[in-house]
């Protein structure tokens, strides 16, 4: 189970403020390369934010996130690189990006961090493979010649344009979506809905893939059919996972990590069955006090 | 009601129940039409029902239109009768019926639409002077063919930035007023041909948007739409008040008229008639301008259909979606935008520099919002996205207009004064609010997939974004 590597994605003394709420407090994790790392949390804890500012959608307001791709090497020079100012450094061996710098569209384009949506989103009026098309918009855009070339009918588009089909269509398939492939996308079932919606980030050919909610709305079958397609990428395409998730089914059976939050603050880390047990965790998804929890378990029966 | 009662026969309980009800429906038409006739003198006793004349000795006086008032009311209570009497039921009868599956010719129709239209806008010249003669050619080709084919190019210019990338633009004549002023100024001044000047308009016009485009397109929806219409604005207002290079209110005169490959159409011994051993006509330049709007028009259109194709215009219309997922791809949404905004500006610009050249007269008239709210209810009533839709929307828009011009046998009904052209922009709004209540989104309502594995399926229009800026 345990898929361990150096860390893909540093957090560290992230703190994020909405005016006077502090939505994120201090709050510093790694996730490890090629693990699937869960965070956790009651509603309102703060874990949307957490990766919206991962994903550049917020600018925090204080700490750095940085992102490895290639060589565990590459971070020796992350210091260097946050003194420097610049975004982020690409070197033979691999690359670093300090995302808290960088604009949302580079976060995906560059440092390869796709995202789904807690509340789907998907393009509804557009098929099922133009979805993920648009998902390979920027290595087709080059192939186009920035439009130019590609309006002229340059083979060299003609033959980009067939290998992201094909890349569209394996994906459909392990996806299980390949008999839908020319439906609009509002038309899906929820459950297909969001498989689209990890299949479409896939097509960006990321490092780290954030899911936002993941198995929402899922029946138990479908998201125990999720938890595989999950474990399976992970495995075969060297991407790292980092998500959110409230069905617990979902996250102690597929996580090597969990991150607990509350309040914007972090109460716990570490295995699935550590977290499990923590007496904090238990009091925070309990709503009460840690003194009290023993008192309410009892009056529960457990 | 009427629907009850057929379920109710075919019960087998006879007949009975629907004679019963006859007399309602009558009562309730009866009801309906009275309230209806009640609200309408109301509403024209002011209009119509009054009547201000200066008499003879200067004085304003009041003068009542009774006869007039009473048929207005009657005819809109008699329509309201015969609505709810009438045509309700019949309705109501028709939605029971089951809809019949698309027949074969649908097929070929929409197989064979296409090429044959454009096959007829090709030979359309030819077709107009064989029906009407050299005579009645002249207005044919040039109030109908060449008026409808500026405005159905300005529709597809527009349909990029309003109907695939989803931004409200309502100041879209600015860029084809940019267009025609860059052709009219550096022709007059400079001597340049129509043929330099073309491509230049066309690049000085998307230098524009995107000029426009850096500061706006941060903005969304509503506010976008706002800032659009005050450019618009703005650029008519610097037309008008910027007279040491624009001549202001009294426009450019003489433009230079584009030339057959070097040749003037002109009655002189070098002009085209004379060159050809042709007898002089000012025919022969219309359908040259008929051409070259015809293929400006095709160019438009070909050039929007390829780029569907392409990864801008899937961006585009993914942004219509859904912005927010196009970040979270890599889409940078500004450039994309920009990109929009600049492709439809540029058409826009060809436009201008043709209408320029065409009428070898401009000025800020020709560039005020009405043309700005024409164009955009072209886009909107075709459907939009929809090529053919924005075609047909422009057939019927400019040529209705156009068509209302030639109705001189209204005259002999309501007599000499009677205008027709004057009540152009009320049946203008009655067609759209019509076209609303039918077909909310437009005439074409499907949208066609720009790439498919298997079956192309085209996609209803209730699952497609109208785009929030």
């Amino acid at each position: 189970m345990a898929r361990e590597g150096s860390p893909v994605l540093r957090v560290e003394h992230l703190t994020m403020r909405f005016g006077g709420l502090v939505a994120v407090d201090d709050l510093s994790f790694e996730v490890q390369s090629g693990a699937i790392t869960a965070l956790i949390g009651p509603n309102g804890a703060g874990k949307t934010t957490v990766f919206n500012c991962i994903t550049g959608f917020y600018k925090p307001t204080e700490g750095r996130i940085a992102l490895r791709r290639g060589a565990p090497a590459v971070w020796s020079a992350l210091e260097g690189l946050t003194d420097s100012g610049k975004r982020g450094l690409v070197r033979p061996d691999g690359a670093l990006f300090l995302l808290e710098r960088m604009p949302d569209y580079l976060v995906a384009q560059q440092a390869r961090v796709a995202r789904t949506f807690q509340n789907i989103r998907l393009f509804s009026g557009m098929t099922v493979l133009e979805n993920l098309l648009v998902a390979q918009h920027n290595p087709l855009m080059l192939a186009s010649g920035y439009t130019l070339l590609g309006i002229l009918g340059f083979p060299s588009y003609a033959s980009a344009e067939r290998a992201a089909l094909d890349k569209a269509r394996s994906w459909l398939d392990r996806f299980g979506l390949i008999d839908r492939a020319d439906d609009p996308a509002g038309e899906l079932p929820y459950g297909a809905q969001r498989r689209l919606e990890v299949a479409r980030a896939m097509c960006t050919d990321p490092v780290l893939l954030c899911l936002d909610e993941p198995a929402a709305g899922l029946n138990p079958r479908e998201s125990a059919e999720l938890n595989e397609i999950l474990l399976r990428i992970c495995d075969e395409c060297d991407i790292s996972i980092l998500l959110i998730e409230h069905d617990m089914s979902v996250v102690m059976n597929i996580s090597d990590h969990i991150v607990v939050l509350d309040y914007g603050v972090k109460i716990a880390g570490g295995a699935p069955d550590e977290v499990r047990n923590d007496a904090k965790v238990i009091a925070a998804y309990l709503g009460v006090a840690d003194e009290e929890v023993a008192q309410v378990e009892a009056s529960v029966g457990l | 009601m009427a629907v009850l009662a057929n379920s109710a026969s075919e019960g087998g309980r006879a007949e009975k129940p629907i004679l019963s009800r006859e007399p309602n429906r009558f009562a309730a038409a009866l009801r309906e039409a009275a309230f209806t006739g009640l609200v309408s003198f109301g509403l024209f006793l002011p209009l119509i029902g009054f009547e201000t004349v200066t008499n003879i000795r200067d004085e304003l006086i009041l003068r009542t239109r009774w006869p007039l008032l009473a048929a207005f009311v009657f005819i809109a209570a008699g329509g309201r009768f015969f609505y709810s009497f009438a045509l309700a039921p019949w309705l109501a009868r028709r939605a029971q019926k089951p809809v019949k599956p698309a027949a074969a010719w649908r097929g070929h129709f929409k197989k064979w639409f296409v090429p044959f239209a454009i096959g007829f806008v090709i030979a359309y010249p030819v077709i107009v002077i064989l029906v009407t003669g050299w005579g009645g050619a002249l207005k044919w080709i040039d109030n109908f063919g060449i008026q409808i084919l500026i405005y159905m190019m300005l529709g597809w210019g527009l349909n990029i930035v309003v109907g695939l990338a989803g931004l409200l633009d309502l100041g879209y004549v600015a860029f084809y007023a940019v267009g025609a002023y860059s052709y009219a100024l550096l022709a007059k001044n400079f001597g340049l041909s129509f043929w330099v000047l073309l491509p230049l308009a066309g690049i000085l016009s998307s230098f524009w948007g995107i000029l426009l485009g850096f500061p706006v397109l941060r903005l969304r929806g509503d506010y976008l739409a706002i800032v659009t219409l005050a450019f618009g604005e703005i650029i008519r207002l610097i037309i008008i008040n910027w007279t040491a290079l624009t001549n202001g209110y009294a426009g450019i005169i003489s433009i230079p008229r584009p030339s057959f490959f070097g040749i003037p159409f002109n009655a002189n011994d070098n002009g085209f008639a004379a060159r050809f051993g042709l007898e002089f006509s000012p025919l022969y330049r219309v359908i040259f301008l008929y051409y070259i709007i015809l293929a400006l028009g095709l160019l438009t259109c070909f050039v929007t259909v390829r780029l569907r194709r392409l990864p801008v215009g899937r961006a585009w219309e993914a942004l219509r979606e859904d912005q927010i997922a196009c970040r979270s791809l890599g889409i940078n949404t500004t450039n994309t935008k920009l990109t929009a905004f600049a492709m439809g500006a540029m058409f826009a610009g060809f436009a201008g520099s043709f209408f320029a050249a065409r009428e070898a007269f401009i000025s800020p008239e020709s560039f005020t919002f009405i043309e700005s709210a024409t164009v955009l209810s072209i886009v909107v009533l075709g459907g939009m996205g929809s090529q053919i839709g924005v075609a047909i929307a422009a057939i019927v828009m400019i040529g209705g207009t156009e068509i209302l011009r030639q109705l001189n046998f209204l005259k002999e009904i309501f007599g000499a004064t009677f205008d027709p052209t004057q009540y152009r922009m009320l049946l203008f709004g009655l067609a759209l609010v019509l076209i609303m209540i039918w077909r909310p989104r437009g005439l074409i309502a499907t949208r066609e997939p720009s790439v498919f594995l298997k079956k192309r399926k085209a996609i209803s229009v209730d699952l497609v974004q109208e785009g929030r800026g």
